[in-house]
């Protein structure tokens, strides 16, 4: 009856962890891949400014607008308010056509859908801001979102 | 010399190693979701026709001067007491609407010098060009918080839930279309409807 002798002491075989590596490798790829850096840098201050009634915004339907003035790198372009669409300063002028060409880039049940995303400074004057929404209007691009950073509801 | 056999390299650290980076990329990924106040902008209208005459009691002005303070009704106001200022105004129900029908819902002082009715009262606001963007912002904010703190009230009353739950419901079914929950919506928002206008600053 040696053969269902007990093989040797009770103890339990360690677990092996060598597959532990490959598994946190996996996570960290996922990380790695699904972590975006910012894929606009601004050329102008950016600071935005606070407000609690927010909604979501769309990002597959949405183009952003940049203004504020520009930032340390751009000093020698003045202090003045600026405005600025996928890396490059514009002129009012340049706005409709970037809206054109944004929304021929949709897809077709979202291109009514468009909204327009305005990332503005808080120092900047409101002029600016009106003259982008007339421009706008005029692009028949009626949806606009102003982007703020979410306070606290007193 | 005798040869050796290579010594295994010790794997147990990888685990620790990975770990770190692993927590590296979770602590610095931010997944980014911009916020922000949704508005429409009014189409352009070529069309030469004569504006319609409003009543002064049915128009809210608001005015932002180049130092950003607040002129509100010819008076001069504090941001913090705005939101209060345009609920009582919206919620005034003082006549009757187009239609003739007076406001059963509002909850106002029914003041004859204030709106007639939230179908009628219009918000308008005008900011000087060197208005600063951020002021401009914190009125728009207040003015919208009027309008959700209304439709809210009316939403608890009506369906006893609040009006940003359903928008949140509607938001999350958006593939099958629950017919009932927009209509419930539709009426909240027909009953204060947003009738904010504003004006182009001078230029100059």
């Amino acid at each position: 009856m040696s053969k269902f002798k007990k093989k040797k002491g009770g103890e339990l075989p360690a677990i092996s962890t060598a597959s532990l590596p490959d598994i946190v490798f996996m996570l960290l790829f996922f990380f790695m891949v699904a972590t975006v850096m910012r894929d606009n840098t601004t050329m102008v201050e950016n600071t935005l400014p606070a407000a609690n009634q927010v909604e979501k915004l769309k990002k597959d339907r949405t183009m952003f607008i940049y203004a504020g003035k520009p930032n340390s790198q751009y000093k020698n372009l003045g202090t003045e308010g600026r405005i600025q669409i996928n890396d490059a300063f514009v002129s009012l002028d340049a706005i409709q056509p970037a809206v054109f060409e944004y929304i021929a880039t949709l897809n077709e049940e979202l291109k009514d859908r468009v909204v327009v995303a305005l990332k503005v400074d808080e120092n900047t004057n409101a002029g600016i801001i009106s003259d982008v929404k007339q421009e706008l209007r005029e692009a028949n691009a009626l949806k606009i979102m102003y982007v703020t950073s979410v306070s606290q509801d007193d | 010399m005798a040869k050796r056999a290579a010594p295994e390299v010790n794997a147990g650290s990888m685990a620790d190693i990975a770990f770190l980076l692993l927590i590296f990329f979770l602590v610095t990924t931010t997944i980014e979701k911009d916020k922000g106040i949704l508005r429409s902008l009014p189409p352009i209208d070529d069309t030469e026709t004569e504006p319609p005459i409003i009543k002064q009691k049915n128009l809210f002005t608001i005015l932002v001067d180049r130092q950003n303070r607040l002129l509100v009704e010819e008076e001069i106001m504090d941001i913090k007491d705005l939101r209060q200022a345009a609920i009582e105004f919206l919620d005034n129900g003082g006549g009757v609407n187009p239609e003739g029908e007076s406001c059963d819902y509002c909850r106002g002082k029914r003041d004859e010098a204030s709106s007639d009715h939230p179908d009628k009262a219009i918000i308008t606001l005008k900011h000087d060009r060197e208005t600063s963007y951020g002021t401009y912002i914190q009125v728009q904010n207040e003015l919208v918080a009027a309008y959700n703190f209304l439709r809210n009230r009316e939403a608890q009353r009506l369906f006893n839930r609040s009006f940003a739950s359903m928008l949140e419901e509607k938001e999350k079914n958006q593939f099958n279309k629950d017919e009932k929950l927009n209509e419930d919506i539709e009426r909240i928002k027909k009953m204060f409807p947003m009738k904010l206008s504003e004006a182009e600053p001078d230029k100059s």
